[in-house]
């Protein structure tokens, strides 16, 4: 198990590499001149090129990789190009935690929800129930992120009042919690519900089929044991990877909620950076991303490895 | 039977609903079972042998239901008991012994838990107590080592002891009923041998009654006391084991036990078989249901369905024919005896195929693997293997899974290529490769599967499939001359000519077996590899195909490569005979060498634990210690020895052993010398 750990952190790190690499290019191949951009049009060619020099912007880019990840992994993140200058670390990282909190929200209302209408759906395969779920579960993410986030901004916001239209991110107290996130953690839900379901559905339908499910029955169970016993923690299996999966990508990718809620997550930090071609700050933003969405995948396999015996020993 | 009856199951029909309306599973039903009893069912796939099972423990499909009869257990009637009553008989009181002892075990529970949490469910004790139990029961199964065994999961246990467990879970509660599923069919025939033993051993300790459903008439006879054939959903015949093997008075019965593969002298005999295949369940007719495949069927057969008939011989023999009174006085006999195959069939001077040396290490690879995997060990499949084929005869390679048999195969077809040794063909050598191979080096070499599924196009019909492959072989054939190859290629399997229209999903499995055979000639090779192409068929289509390679033999003058598990279908085809241990031949010799003594104590395990359908005859199998090694650990010294009940000491362990001559041709590898063998051999097991 240490060594398969071991062997899984080796990979990740791998992966960080090569994608920061890749960001690193693409971030060199967006268009217009880093410093004329900061600088301003009418900037006199001494000064730019003392900010190049400055910036190491004049070196070969092998060499300003190697720079740029150097620093980044110990930790001197830079100063952002725009945001007046603010320094990069600080920012990324209150960006970050307001995502994980809308994150963390947006699991506790999808994931309960979505595996009770799953394995209700999957027990009840072919029946009324199932198609009621599957075709409300569809419905729901066939919506755009605006009109679903519009939807619920005019009539729990507007209408009713009961939240705030635009969302900051919540302190200690938990009742801010739920003022504050309910309605984005709402809109992100709608979209990850569907996927939950079905891959739910799907586990039990396929547990159910097999024969172990009847070794248990003529045990004299109950139909309960049965399912919760027997039936759930393998047919969950599948499920619990999409959950891990999606946390990493609900970090950076909860782009249009933000937009909607007005709140200021990462995937905002990131599109503003982008428009504003603030270099430093986007490769930080997007290393954030990348990072938290390969350790949701690192978590995955290792839960699955976990809960699934089957490969734990191998 | 002296015991009370514990469950007894009247007229009982139970139907299912299929596309075409209620169609009866199972029709008219009557069987007794009695405390301290094993009593066989017998039947081949669609006697509804299973549903019968199934049906009187109350547990049904869906779409299943019982529209006649009544199932009394223990004298409480329990045909229409509510769910909520049968949850408190199962796993108390009724309990099931499932075939695929793998599938039907929780994989991500432990065996300890899967095992405690019936206790802990109907007798109500705590969770500590549970365990202690279900480990005492582990070890009542012969399971060494049980206390590490209940914190293992299914995957972590051999086959054997996966089966070992499903029985424990049965037995755990005390039940007055066990009912077993084909429990040993998935297994090796040592690891069979075992099992039957343990169910024997705990049946008669705990006087419980049990109720075996199996297709294997051997280990009906040695295990049961009585036994009641299925046939199309009916009984045939129900009686105590000894007088329904030793004087069978259904035909069924009688073709049945005809059919069984047999080591036989001459190459010539033919198995007496039972034509035709049994009948679908919405097929079925107003008649006897064994009417269109009965060798002394009359008219009136087809008119009327026979009652089920009190023979008079004690009070548990019944017999649902219209013509068993002739039968069992004498006038009508049913011809048993085997038969012999048209022409010649002596093997020719020369050899189709020689491989010498054939070494083949299978290496863990693969993205992931070689991440993952901290030191590569290689799976040695195959270890020096040489072997020799003459022409038109049969080379039989015997070994349980783990054997390195298929690899063979595959190795010498060139699918999966060794790694180094030579083969010829035809005196000639050619590539350890498929892609190194000529067109007519192909061509000479087919295959038939175990699975004829695997090998035909769903969409496409006999026909075509035939006249494809001829006309890759042939591409100058004009299409009259291809149709009439594909009419006398289906002759030749006994196919009539309307089956070149039909497509593989019309077929029984026995005809698609046929099907695969005419593929393998339509190359007219003059080697054909054959992977246990009977392993997947009823035992009495067995028979058919069995004498369809024989016959195809001397007609066409092939040669086989046959491989089996199956040392009976092995040596009624066989002439020559390998038996492979872990990668390695360990003896060979022509078929009678191999089935007379001295043999190879693998040898001698492997033919002893081949149940005998014969109930009079005592039969002691040798029962091996422990699972085979893993081939990726393969022991030194003699590979057998860590199960070997004739080792002689150290040095079998140590020293690989030499091949010691048995006379003639045959050899054995082994450190005791062959008449040293002889000599102990002849005093009996070990
Ligand atoms: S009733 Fe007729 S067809 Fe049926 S088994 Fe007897 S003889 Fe054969
Ligand atoms: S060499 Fe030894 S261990 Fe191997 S078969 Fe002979 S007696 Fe048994």
């Amino acid at each position: 198990m240490t060594g398969f750990l071991i062997r899984r952190i080796g990979l990740l790190v791998i992966t960080l590499l090569i994608t920061s690499a890749v960001i690193f290019l693409l971030t060199q191949v967006l268009p217009g001149d880093t410093a004329r951009l900061v600088l301003g049009r009418d900037a006199r060619p001494e000064a730019i090129a003392q900010f190049r020099a400055e910036n190491g912007l004049d070196l070969p880019l092998p060499m300003q990789y190697v720079n740029w990840l150097t620093r980044f992994v110990t930790g001197d993140w830079g100063t952002a190009f725009t945001v007046g200058n603010a320094p990069i670390r600080p920012l990324v990282l209150e960006r970050l935690g307001n995502s994980l909190k809308l994150a963390i929200m947006t699991g506790l209302f999808s994931v309960p929800i979505s595996i009770l209408l799953g394995v209700i759906a999957g027990l009840r395969e072919n029946k009324r129930t199932d198609v009621i779920i599957s075709v409300f579960t569809l419905s729901v993410v066939g919506l755009p992120e605006f009109v679903t986030g519009l939807i619920l901004i005019n009539t729990l916001a507007l209408g009713l009042d009961w939240f705030p239209t635009a969302s900051s991110p919540p302190g200690a107290d938990i009742l801010d919690w739920f003022r504050q996130l309910t309605l984005p953690a709402l809109s992100a839900t709608f979209v990850l519900m569907a996927y939950i379901v079905r891959m739910t559905r799907a586990g039990v339908v396929d547990e159910l089929k097999k024969p172990y499910v009847r070794t248990a029955a003529l045990k004299g169970l109950s139909y309960r044991t049965v399912i919760v016993r027997h039936v759930l923690r393998n047919a969950l299996l599948p499920t619990i990877t999409v959950i891990a999966l999606s946390f990493g990508w609900m970090v950076g990718g909860l782009i249009v909620i933000e937009n909607v809620f007005n709140y200021p997550g990462l995937g905002r930090l990131m599109t503003g950076a982008v428009e504003r071609k603030d270099l430093p700050l986007l490769q930080a933003s997007v290393m954030m991303v990348i990072f938290f969405f390969a350790s949701a995948n690192l978590i995955a396999d290792l839960l699955y490895g976990l809960l699934n015996p089957r490969i734990r020993l191998e | 039977m002296s015991g009370k009856p514990v469950i007894q199951v009247r007229d009982l029909t139970l139907e299912y609903k299929l596309k075409s309306g209620w169609t009866p599973a199972i029709r008219d039903i009557s069987l007794t079972v009695y405390e301290g009893q094993i009593h066989g069912l017998v039947g081949e796939s669609g006697s509804g042998k299973s549903t019968l099972a199934l049906g009187l423990m109350r547990y049904m499909a869906a779409n299943a239901r019982i529209t006649a009869g009544t199932i009394l257990f223990d004298g409480q009637d329990i045909t229409h008991l509510p769910q909520n009553e049968l949850r408190k008989l199962w796993g108390k009181h009724i309990s099931l012994v499932p075939q695929d002892a793998l599938a039907a075990l929780n994989p991500s529970l432990k065996i300890g838990q899967q095992i405690a949490e019936i206790v802990r469910l109907h007798e109500g004790i705590s969770s500590a107590e549970a365990h202690a139990r279900a480990v005492e029961m582990l070890n009542q199964v012969r399971i060494p080592d049980p206390e590490q065994v209940s914190r293992r999961y299914a995957h972590q246990i051999s086959g054997g002891q996966q089966q070992r467990v499903t029985i424990a879970m049965a037995l755990i509660a005390r039940p007055k009923l066990l009912i077993l599923d084909e429990p040993t069919t998935s297994l090796d025939v040592t690891t069979q041998a075992s099992i039957i033993e343990l169910v024997r051993d705990l049946m008669r300790e705990r006087n419980a009654a049990a109720l075996y459903v199996s297709h294997d008439l051997g280990v009906v006879a040695q295990l049961c006391d009585h036994v009641t054939v299925l046939y199309g959903g009916e009984v045939m015949a129900t009686a105590p084991v000894v007088p329904l093997f030793t004087r069978p008075i259904h035909p069924y019965t009688i073709s049945l036990l005809a059919s069984l593969p047999r080591h036989t002298q001459a190459t010539e005999t033919r198995l007496r078989t039972i034509e035709g295949a049994a009948p679908a369940l919405d097929m079925r007719t107003t008649g006897c249901a064994f009417a269109a495949r009965c060798p002394a069927a009359l008219d009136k057969c087809h008119a009327a369905r026979p009652p089920l008939e009190d023979v008079g011989e004690g009070p548990d023999r019944y017999v649902r024919c219209h013509r068993w009174r002739e039968i069992a006085d004498g006038t009508l006999v049913i011809e048993t005896a085997p038969g012999q195959t048209q022409g010649d069939s002596a093997p020719l001077p020369g050899h189709v195929l020689k491989a010498h040396d054939l070494n083949k290490t299978f290496n863990v690879s693969g993205m992931f693997e070689l991440l993952t995997e901290k030191e590569r060990t290689g799976v040695r499949a195959l270890n020096d293997v040489s072997i020799s084929i003459r022409a038109r005869s049969t080379l039989g390679v015997v070994g349980e899974s783990g054997s390195g048999k298929t690899t063979l195969a595959r190795a010498i077809i060139g699918l999966e290529p060794a790694d180094d040794g030579t083969i010829d063909l035809m005196n000639q050598a050619i590539s350890l490769n498929l892609n190194g191979r000529t067109r007519d080096e192909l061509r000479q070499m087919q295959m038939i599967f175990q699975n004829p599924n695997d090998s035909l196009n769903p969409y496409r019909t006999v026909g075509d499939a035939l006249a494809r492959t001829i006309k890759r072989l042939s591409p100058d054939l004009t299409r009259d001359a291809v149709r009439a190859r594909v009419l006398s290629l289906l002759e030749a399997v006994r196919l009539t000519p309307d089956y070149a229209n039909r497509f593989p999903n019309e077929l029984s499995g026995g005809e698609k077996q046929r099907v695969g055979i005419a593929r393998a000639f339509a190359a007219q090779p003059s080697l054909v590899i054959a992977d246990e192409p009977t392993s997947a068929l009823d035992v009495s289509v067995q028979a058919v195909i069995l004498n369809l390679l024989k016959d195809l033999r001397a007609r066409e003058g092939v040669s086989y490569l046959f491989i089996s598990h199956d040392l009976r279908a092995v040596s009624y085809l066989a002439d020559w005979i390998v038996v492979m241990y872990l990668g390695q031949i360990v003896e060979v010799g022509d078929a009678d060498q191999v089935y007379a003594l001295p043999s190879h104590p693998y040898t001698e395990a492997l033919l002893s634990a081949l149940p005998t359908p014969d109930p009079t005859v005592n039969h002691m199998p040798i029962v091996l210690e422990g699972d085979p090694p893993s081939p990726r650990n393969l022991p030194t010294g003699c590979p057998f020895h860590t199960r070997c009940p004739r080792k002689i000491g150290k040095i079998c362990e140590t020293d690989a052993p030499p091949w010691q001559d048995a006379g003639g041709d045959h050899a054995i590898r082994c450190h005791i010398p062959a008449d040293e063998l002889l000599a102990i051999q002849s005093k009996g097991a070990p």
